[in-house]
């Protein structure tokens, strides 16, 4: 990647002798449509925010703004006394470092082992995980198994567990295993060691952008998640972030039990500037860490990932 | 060397086949967490697919209620609901397939027209957010800005005096507004593969198009699209497999909670979620349900065998 940005640099020099006038108009409509879609990507977030500074008098009478009339953190007080909010903190918190940790080092376990061609079983294991992915029982099924057979509801392995790992994650992390030199596993055969030995001690530090790629696409599913949860958590009191904003949005009850009743009349409560503030405050960790970590996530796109 | 052996003794063939499973047992084991993760979540549910076929009784459980053959099918199938859940459905992906890309190669090619890397690397960074946000987070966006009483469009229309537009009142503009969504989510990542295409383009190619006196139209027409016409093709195969597949996170958030809305632009996702967790009407989700995955699993296999034809390195299996 880096050669080829190089490459085009070069030729960047070599256009600016010889640019026709289709050239100028191409790259003129380039940065203008781009500038207008970079700002409408970021354009809701900035409403979001702007709002969740305002009073509930002034987002009634004007609606939504960018730049608050009367700037006040009002909403974020109420929703940080709540309390609660620390709570479904902690809970997202746990969850994705514990399913994180977990999911990536049975998938990189796994395909370390499904791209070792010394395996004779090989085929046949990565098909019976790759079939999960051709055909599902669908939701009904799935739903019945997980609350009359596994009696997982209002149970936070029910979320916990289904997104540990996925067929798409293990072939990511095969296709990054392909990339580690075979030798180093024969080298460290002819050194006696195991096959685990071998996956833990030489494989696991050369497969770190394959680690880091796969453990933030699990991240982001646990950190972003609302489907499983309003499927089998809907009677928890502790609930993780993306849910609770999901109930604050949709259930006016909720949004009066997510603020503590000693502070605020909750029969009049600023409903919008809170749900506002709710938003900002459950997606504000991946505002600010998705620009440092979004190579990972084009890596993902990018190695491969399309191949059994 | 166990077809060697197999051909000595039978004896022989046996005694490989152990050795072989023998000296493999760390690697076995070492995927057994996920075999058994497998079994647990995606293969143990197969058989309540039963469940399609009866009529179900919560006390007596999947496998002794009254069997029904196909009747739950016939039901949804009757009412025009099927079929009209599958053209919603496919009429949406196609809409979404065919816009997505089209947006996606535009916006790669655009990028690569921008000269100053900082801005090229700002701009990427900004279009890429709308991928990182919860789905629940998208709802309540468009909500702040289409809603009559506080919503940003309308705030400008009545600063221009214009007459404030319900969009929550009807579902007649809906389906525009979810493909817009849809399109302002998934563009940035989108684009990242063909931006990574056109960069992998051999600059040589370009350089001697230029010296021949192409024009920057030409050059896209005649050199850019071309080389990223596999990826388009591939890309787009793939999203065809997954036609019958609805984006239920987009679909739900959007509008998956008001009747008025959702009618018009049901999709099968919604209707199956809608008839398990509200309904508990687990027979008739799971007819519908099984419906949409056997399409979806022909679908596949269809494109896999053609995409084989055509590029056996992109293959799925």
């Amino acid at each position: 990647m880096a050669r080829k940005e190089k490459d085009y640099d070069m030729l960047d020099s070599v256009s600016k002798v010889k640019l026709t006038g289709s050239d100028y108009v191409i790259r003129g409509i380039g940065y203008v449509f781009i500038t207008i879609f970079a700002l409408a990507s970021i354009f809701p977030f900035l409403i979001i925010l702007g709002t969740s500074f305002e009073t509930e008098e002034n987002i009634i009478s004007y609606g939504v703004t960018l730049i608050p009339r009367s700037f006040n953190t009002d909403a974020y007080d109420l929703v940080i006394k709540g309390g609660t909010i620390w709570a479904s903190y902690g809970l997202t918190i746990a969850m994705t470092l514990v399913g994180t940790a977990c999911g990536l080092f049975v998938c990189a376990m796994t395909g370390y082992a499904l791209q070792r061609r010394d395996f004779p079983y090989r085929n046949a294991i990565s098909f019976f995980i790759y079939f999960t992915s051709l055909f599902q029982a669908g939701l009904a099924p799935y739903y019945l198994l997980m609350t009359q057979t596994y009696h997982l509801n209002n149970n936070y392995l029910a979320v916990l567990l289904p997104l540990m790992m996925s067929s798409w994650l293990i072939i990511l992390m095969k296709n990054f295993a392909k990339s580690v030199p075979h030798e180093l596993t024969e080298s460290g055969k002819i050194d006696g060691a195991g096959d685990f030995g071998i996956f833990l001690k030489i494989v696991m530090p050369m497969l770190k952008p394959g680690l880091a790629t796969v453990g933030l696409f699990l991240a982001l599913g646990y950190w972003n998640e609302w489907y499983q949860s309003s499927l089998f958590l809907q009677n928890k009191t502790v609930l993780p972030l993306q849910y609770r904003l999901y109930k604050i949005v949709n259930e006016a009850q909720s949004l009066k039990n997510s603020v503590a009743s000693q502070y605020v009349d909750v029969n009049n409560l600023p409903s919008e500037s809170l749900k506002m503030a709710t938003a900002m405050m459950t997606t504000g960790p991946i505002i600010f860490l998705y620009p440092f970590v979004q190579r990972y996530f084009i890596g993902g796109m990018t190695v491969g990932a399309v191949k059994g | 060397m166990a077809v060697n052996e197999r051909t000595l003794t039978p004896q022989g063939t046996k005694g490989a086949w152990k050795k072989q499973l023998w000296n493999s047992k760390t690697l076995i084991i070492m995927c057994i967490p996920a075999i058994i993760y497998f079994i647990a979540f995606s293969y143990a549910p197969l058989p309540g697919i039963y469940v399609a076929f009866v009529n179900y009784n919560y006390r007596k459980g999947i496998f002794a209620s009254q069997f029904v053959g196909l009747k739950n099918f016939d039901f949804v199938a009757k009412s025009g609901k099927l079929w009209s859940l599958t053209k919603n459905t496919i009429l949406f992906n196609l809409a979404f397939i065919v816009l997505d890309n089209f947006l996606a190669v535009t916006v790669a090619i655009l990028l690569k027209e921008i000269q100053s890397k900082w801005f090229r690397k700002v701009s990427q960074t900004m279009m890429f957010l709308p991928y990182f946000i919860s789905q629940v987070l998208v709802g309540l966006l468009v909500f702040s800005l289409l809603n009559s009483d506080t919503g940003f469009l309308n705030v400008v229309l009545k600063k221009l005096g214009a007459e404030p537009l319900r969009l929550y009142k009807t579902g007649d503009p809906w389906p525009i507004i979810i493909i817009l969504v849809h399109l302002w989510q998934k563009t940035g990542y989108n684009s990242v593969v063909y931006f990574a295409a056109i960069m992998g383009i051999d600059s040589a190619i370009i350089e001697a198009s230029m010296i021949d006196g192409a024009n920057g139209w030409q050059k896209i027409k005649h050199i850019i699209l071309p080389s990223l016409r596999p990826t388009i093709v591939i890309l787009l195969l793939f999203a065809l497999g997954g036609i019958v597949k609805g984006d239920f996170g987009l679909f739900w958030n959007l509008v998956g909670r008001n009747p008025i809305l959702f009618q018009p632009v049901d999709i099968i996702e919604m209707y199956v979620y809608r008839a398990t967790v509200s309904d508990f009407n687990f027979s008739t989700a799971s007819a519908v349900g099984l419906y949409q995955s056997l399409i979806g699993f022909i679908l596949v296999i269809t494109v896999n065998t053609i995409v084989k034809k055509l590029e056996p390195d992109y293959s799925l299996f």
